[in-house]
């Protein structure tokens, strides 16, 4: 079963001009957001991004562009709390 | 590291470091240890050396796995070996899974870049490949280690489970080996974990109810203990386990109103919805489902798939709903429980 998250939410940025089509983005997407259509990558299901950061950690392009974090309201929350970035630090 | 240089600080001492070779089979003991910190028992300390390790009987030829020093993915991965002839690089991680780690920075780049330099990989192995679990790529650069260390980075499979069909297909990942689930088993093992976190908030819940049991007109009893079990059990255990069963797609929406079902279905049993207890109906119907919503929500963290602007929007949303209901619904209840 698919689960789907709130849509148009994620700050998923690729710039295509700069992409060479190496296909790292596609090995390291865990939800299948790019594919690679005629030697350049694409976004196929940018609402299933989860903002992990590992496309753009590895676009060696610097084609890809994220907000990465964790996606976890207690980290969230620790973060409001102690006035720092949200981190997985609280657990 | 030189081959001279005789520091023996570590196990790469020398030019020969002494490999520990490890098992394919878990013990009842590396079970039982497994079953303990999903219980978040001693979790943090679940940990073992970092370095090179042996998976059956590698030679310079053979494939290089790097994962983290939890000794619970350790053990998930070595269990997955049998009949494999592989190096394990253990990255110090502080004890946590490569996915946290990876968010976290530890799993990442430039303790991957010591650690093939700490354990002079470089004259284990006669080539220049390294196999990383996918799910450490959101904390490791593979064209910065390349750089670093010239080891090229290859992402292997999400779970440990495809290792093997992983390497006998040639290094190649089908689409479902990269794709990372989240399925009823994923989601119950993380459960207790909740359940454990939800039980000491409660502990300190029973104390103020039991302060203020001393003065009430109506003392807080065993039926308020079960509806409050209820939600809670509703919040941590239900709605993780039910997720995509749930309607609704934020994690608030679908523990409040799972919530909203039990405290109902319960405060009906109880006739709490008729004129002498009307009060403690709507004070639990209005400060219950809140707490399951909250806890329901606390599951980003655990999930799968929620992105931090998600649960950030999620959460403007549903925290002061939840605050809102939570304060009425106690007011209520307090209410109730001093002028009786």
């Amino acid at each position: 079963m698919t689960h789907q998250y709130l849509k148009n939410v994620a700050t998923l940025a690729f710039i295509a001009e700069k992409c060479t089509g190496c296909g790292k983005c596609v090995e390291v997407c865990p939800h299948g957001v790019f594919e690679i259509n005629e030697k350049k990558a694409q976004i196929i299901t940018k609402d299933l991004c989860m903002e992990c950061g590992a496309c753009a950690i590895n676009c060696p392009a610097k084609a890809i562009e994220v907000n990465a974090g964790a996606g976890c309201a207690a980290a969230i929350i620790w973060g409001w709390l102690t006035g720092k970035e949200p981190s997985c630090d609280c657990c | 590291m030189s081959q001279n240089s005789c520091c023996c600080t570590s196990s790469a001492c020398c030019g020969t470091p002494a490999i520990q070779t490890v098992s394919t089979q878990l013990t009842l003991k590396d079970k039982l240890g497994g079953w303990k910190v999903r219980w978040g028992l001693a979790r943090m300390d679940y940990t073992m050396e970092p370095g090179i390790y042996a998976a059956g009987e590698p030679n310079e030829t053979s494939p290089v796995l790097v994962s983290a020093n939890y000794k619970l993915t350790f053990d998930t991965l070595r269990k997955h070996l049998t009949g494999l002839h592989c190096w394990l690089l253990i990255l110090d991680t502080k004890g946590v899974n490569v996915w946290c780690a990876a968010g976290k920075g530890t799993f990442g780049t430039d303790e991957l870049v010591h650690r093939i330099q700490e354990t002079g990989l470089a004259d284990v192995v006669a080539h220049k490949k390294l196999i990383l679990p996918q799910l450490g790529a959101p904390g490791v650069s593979a064209h910065e280690v390349t750089k670093r260390t010239g080891f090229s980075v290859t992402y292997g499979p999400v779970r440990a489970d495809d290792i093997q069909a992983f390497i006998s297909s040639g290094y190649k990942a089908t689409k479902q080996m990269r794709t990372v689930r989240f399925t009823m088993w994923d989601r119950l093992v993380l459960t207790p974990m909740e359940l454990v976190i939800a039980a000491k908030t409660s502990l300190m819940l029973f104390g103020v109810l039991f302060l203020i049991n001393l003065f009430a007109a109506r003392p807080f009893g065993l039926f308020d203990f079960v509806v409050y079990a209820a939600a809670v059990l509703t919040g941590a255990f239900v709605t993780p386990v039910l997720l995509p069963y749930i309607p609704g797609k934020a994690f608030a929406l679908k523990g409040w109103l799972l919530g909203m079902i039990g405290t109902g279905l319960i405060a009906w049993a109880y006739g709490w919805f008729a004129p002498p207890s009307l009060l403690l109906g709507i004070g639990y119907m209005l400060s219950l489902p809140p707490c399951s919503a909250y806890l329901a929500m606390n599951f980003t963290g655990a999930s799968t798939y929620t992105s931090p602007s998600g649960v950030l929007k999620e959460m403007k949303i549903a925290l002061p709903l939840i605050v809102l209901s939570l304060v009425a619904g106690i007011i209520l209840l307090l209410i109730k429980t001093f002028v009786g």
